[in-house]
């Protein structure tokens, strides 16, 4: 049962920390709870059809269907999560700012929502299929040890949702006015691990072969399997033994978002100049 | 059906993203086949050899009932492998020593690769 718990709670608490980061993130915003629930609901349903189907998966591409499968939903994350802090770059002023054209950020707040659930619904399925699978297997075999198999994996997964709530309530214990902030800089730094973890992927299925040397190995400092490591591997993409491209991928992300933030803030600033 | 075609649609993205990450198709080394088989909890064979320098491919033969995750920190690799399929792992060109690799849903099978 113990061991269920484990793996279980291993696999959700990545998902975890990021639906309660994205729940802060969109804290004011009307209707986010259908979206961020709808992510959720929609990762669960796809996690369930990649199990089911993670034999087929690995199969594709010689082999190497499970790796693209990865790199392919975390660069979408990746792109998800840098457009929405585009988007609240030129936005968010105007929606934490008083009543202005609330009527308009309403509307137009569906579209990061949209973003923020798909970036939720991506971290459900690549957690979730692992644990589907491993719950599976567990149906599969002798019935006798499965009932205490899955309460282990209930109890996982509700320390899981523990994790999701305490982030939550976390970042709400920041003032409103240092949580855009916060949460900005939370949001690009999810963004540049997971564009890390996707070269790692692409690596492992051997489509990227430049820049492939390990450049450092800490490891004995914070080990990414420990539970600091994986938090600190969630938040800020932080790898033991990164290699050049993924430093390299993880630094250009982060000037890329810096560059369009300040672009596309500029932008509405001029505009209401030229309005008002 | 759809499953597919979403799945196509995710390739496209991950095409478009290597591209912008500039791959360079070096043609790789002739990598090291390894064979190992899982059953009953148990790798087969539980050590393996590999020559140093080379790159490494493992093939891991799943046959029992239930998925299991080939995973080393040595070796930076994990990876799902599902019931009765067979999963394929890339290991870069390795300095001599031995590499621990387990299964991470059953931490009692072990097993070793020794690269000479």
């Amino acid at each position: 049962m113990l061991a269920a718990l484990i793996i279980v709670f291993r696999e959700v608490f990545e998902a975890g920390l990021i639906i309660g980061i994205v729940l802060a993130v969109t804290g004011s915003v009307p209707h986010r709870d259908r979206w961020i629930g709808g992510g959720v609901l929609a990762g669960a349903v796809a996690a369930c059809v990649v199990a089911a189907f993670a034999g087929a998966l690995s199969q594709l591409f010689a082999g190497m269907g499970q790796e693209l499968f990865n790199a392919a939903i975390l660069a979408i994350a990746v792109m998800m999560l840098t457009w929405h802090n585009v988007w609240m770059a030129r936005h968010g002023r105007e929606i934490a700012g008083e009543m202005r054209a609330v009527g308009k950020a309403v509307a137009d707040g569906t579209k990061p929502l949209l973003a923020l659930a798909v970036v939720v619904g991506v971290a459900v399925l690549r957690e979730g299929s692992e644990v589907a699978l491993f719950l599976y297997g567990v149906a599969a075999s002798d019935g006798g040890s499965a009932l205490s198999l899955a309460v282990g994996g209930l109890i996982g997964l509700a320390l899981g949702a523990g994790v999701c709530l305490l982030t939550y309530f976390g970042l709400m214990r920041i003032p409103p006015r240092a949580l855009f902030a916060t949460t900005t800089v939370l949001i690009t730094l999810l963004a540049a691990g997971m564009a890390a973890q996707a070269v790692a992927f692409l690596e492992r299925a051997n489509w990227l072969m430049a820049l492939d040397a390990v450049v450092w190995d800490s490891g004995w400092l914070l080990s990414e399997k420990s539970i600091a490591g994986r938090t600190m591997h969630t938040l800020i993409g932080y790898t033991d033994q990164p290699t050049q491209m993924q430093l390299l991928v993880y630094a250009a992300v982060l000037l890329l978002t810096f560059m369009l933030m300040r672009l596309s803030a500029s932008q509405p600033a001029n505009r209401a100049v030229a309005a008002s | 059906m759809s499953a597919v075609l979403t799945m196509r649609k995710l390739t496209l993205a991950a095409a478009c993203a290597i591209a912008t990450f500039a791959v360079s198709p070096s043609i790789a080394q002739q990598a090291t086949d390894i064979q190992l088989t899982y059953s009953k909890g148990q790798f087969q064979p539980s050590e393996v050899r590999a020559p140093a320098d080379k790159p490494v491919t493992f093939r891991i033969k799943n046959l029992d009932a239930k998925a299991m995750e080939f995973e080393s920190k040595s070796l930076r690799v994990e990876k799902v492998v599902a019931a009765n399929s067979e999963g394929l792992v890339n290991v870069r060109a390795l300095k001599p020593g031995r590499y621990e690799f387990y299964d991470d849903f059953n931490e009692k099978a072990r097993g070793a690769l020794v690269v000479q």
